[in-house]
């Protein structure tokens, strides 16, 4: 049963040069309880495709075409209403840089009450507010609950702090708390850890995997940082210029990829059990995403490139146990049914 | 610091003046002065002295008590009018700038057509259609400063509105009011309060020149403008009839000037960094 299908999305940026083309076609996943890995450099398309799904993209970006259904949903027939009920208690988001994702004028707490009044207590009347007679004790509690859970200590206290008196990374165990409030089903994480440092990545790390084990939610994790894949991930999904490259479970995709973009990423990492291995450059640059050719989008860049490639882009083929867009895997699998 | 405390001291004379007319029926300031509006014919155009420290009017009236008298018009005009501005300028501004064109586009163009007129110009327009009164005043002033109102606002929530708390309360699911009323607005306040006090040191001046050229509140109240007005005449021979009202104008205005910049170096730490640093 899976939590979000996504199939053949394609969001384009309207500008004055030309169309962007930030996600051109891509199919995404997530099983219920999974964690999906979603790789890619800056500008692959990553956020854009979180975004498209909560439908979030801001014009002049659109989404042209494809399907978004989320727990049988199509997202894309819900009216703003609808979608706003759904956004932050069903499906929410954590930010790259909790310092920025936090109002500023606003205590850390009463940030969080304001997720549970939005979405759990409907229309209370200013009066009954003002009386004291609506849910702001059980919300106060349940939001200390909250932060408690995600390691912040003496979380009484520090419910009334402003979001400059906290550290980054209690800020964003505080934004996780918020995201997970209202027990969603899915959680997009976009680069959570990215502006934290290493040892708190850990600790951010260990606390998603832990609160996906309690809660049974879903997660898509979008970042260009593979060594988080590998320590978090179920499944992870490869991205580059708007397209799926390749897509499997994260153990047979780190140590056997398929496509050559997924084996050149995988070369550029330094590795601690290979100290005199040169790191490995991929040639050239990501391809401008403005008139998009025909082309294989990698072909330009691909060390195993042929004539195929530069006529039209693959779509996914299935390998062993996941899928690539490479002529490669097709031919694979040719090779495979002849045999 | 000394703009504050200008401002404080002209609030105070309003209220003492406002409090001593309605409820004490100006038996405070008989006793202090005189009473501003008791005429004697004995007692025309006096100089200054112990009995009229300001002197006294054609009509032998006080022109100390009328000019203490006078700031309770020009306060109320000044916040009422800003205050009605900055309001509507609010709504107008953030609800542009947060849905974009094509609401954006017609808001700002209407901005431009208010915008195009001279301001002075304009205000005497409406007054010329409105007829005198209190309430035509302040009406006649703010629409003059709801341009500027919608445009600093305006200008601060498109900024804010691509700040990542802006998208994370998106995220979060909260309606379009919530997030311009609480997230967006409170983070742009700063410039519109600087705005708020230099406005009303323009909306005094706007006042008393509507006062002085016959287009303000009725003419039996006494207000800096219309002593002026009345000035005119006797600028030669009664300097003291022009002077006093004239200074009233201007240590207020000065005071809400300076007020306005003390709290923006205040309020904008961004300023203040570059100010040190050409220091």
């Amino acid at each position: 049963m899976s939590v979000l299908n996504v199939e053949n999305l394609h969001t384009y940026f309207e500008t004055d040069r030309g169309q962007v083309r930030a996600v051109d076609g891509v199919d995404l996943e997530i099983g219920d309880g999974e964690i999906v890995g979603l790789v890619g450099e800056s500008g692959s398309g990553k956020s854009v495709t979180a975004l498209s799904v909560l439908g979030l993209v801001d014009a002049p970006g659109r989404v042209v075409e494809g399907s978004i259904e989320y727990d049988g949903r199509d997202l894309q027939s819900l009216s703003d209403a609808e979608l706003g009920a759904l956004r932050g208690s069903d499906i929410s988001m954590v930010f790259q840089d909790p310092m920025t994702a936090f109002n500023p004028t606003q205590t850390v707490g009463r940030q969080l009450h304001d997720v549970l009044r939005t979405h759990e207590s409907g229309p209370v009347h200013p009066l009954v507010r003002l009386f004291g007679f609506d849910h702001s004790k059980e919300y106060k509690k349940r939001v200390i609950d909250a932060l408690e859970r995600v390691g912040i200590p003496s979380p009484e206290e520090r419910y009334d702090d402003y979001p400059h008196e906290f550290s980054g990374g209690m800020l964003q165990r505080a934004m996780i708390a918020m995201s997970v409030l209202c027990e969603p089903s899915l959680v997009l994480a976009d680069e959570p850890t990215t502006a934290l440092d290493v040892t708190i990545e850990r600790q951010i790390l260990s606390l998603f995997r832990n609160l996906v084990d309690d809660l049974g939610t879903s997660v898509l994790w979008i970042t260009h940082d593979i060594s988080v894949v590998a320590a978090l991930c179920d499944r992870v999904v490869v991205m580059y210029a708007g397209k799926v490259m390749e897509e499997g479970p994260v153990e047979s995709v780190l140590s056997d990829p398929q496509h050559p973009y997924t084996k050149g990423l995988l070369q550029s990492v330094p590795r601690y059990d290979e100290p005199d291995r040169e790191l490995y450059v991929m040639e050239g640059s990501v391809p401008n995403p403005i008139d998009v050719p025909s082309q294989c989008r990698f072909a330009d860049r691909c060390p195993e490139a042929h004539e195929r490639c530069f006529e039209a882009h693959p779509r996914l083929y299935p390998t062993e146990d996941g899928r690539a867009a490479c002529y490669l895997a097709e031919e694979s699998l040719a090779m495979e049914e002849k045999l | 610091m000394v703009g504050g405390v200008i401002v404080v001291g002209v609030f105070a004379v309003a209220l003492f003046s406002a409090i001593d007319d309605f409820l004490l029926n100006r038996q405070l300031i008989t006793m202090l002065v005189a009473d501003p509006y008791e005429t004697d014919r004995f007692a025309r155009l006096l100089a200054p002295s112990l009995e009229h420290p300001f002197g006294t009017d054609e009509q032998g009236r006080d022109i100390f008590a009328r000019t203490l008298y006078g700031t309770r018009t020009s306060v109320v005009v000044g916040l009422a009018a800003v205050g009605f501005a900055s309001a509507v300028g609010i709504v107008i501004g953030s609800v542009t700038a947060y849905y974009g064109d094509p609401i954006d586009m017609i808001g700002m163009r209407a901005m431009d057509v208010l915008l195009s007129f001279p301001s002075i110009l304009l205000a005497i327009a409406l007054m010329a259609i409105l007829g005198r009164g209190l309430e035509n005043v302040i009406f006649a002033i703010a629409i003059v400063y709801v341009p500027t109102f919608a445009r600093i606002t305006r200008s601060e929530v498109l900024s804010e509105k691509s700040e990542q708390y802006v998208g994370a309360a998106r995220a979060m699911g909260y309606p379009d009011t919530n997030i311009v009323s609480r997230e967006i607005l409170p983070n742009s306040l700063t410039p519109i309060i600087v705005q708020f006090t230099f406005s009303m040191a323009t909306a005094i001046i706007a006042e008393a020149a509507l006062s002085f050229l016959g287009l303000g509140v009725s003419p039996i109240h006494p207000t800096w403008g219309i002593m002026l007005s009345g000035a005119r005449q006797y600028i030669t021979s009664a300097w003291w009839y022009s002077i006093f009202p004239g200074l009233a104008i201007m240590v207020t205005v000065l005071g809400f000037n300076l007020l306005g910049d003390s709290l923006r170096d205040a309020l904008d730490p961004q300023q203040q960094r570059d100010a040190e640093g050409r220091m």
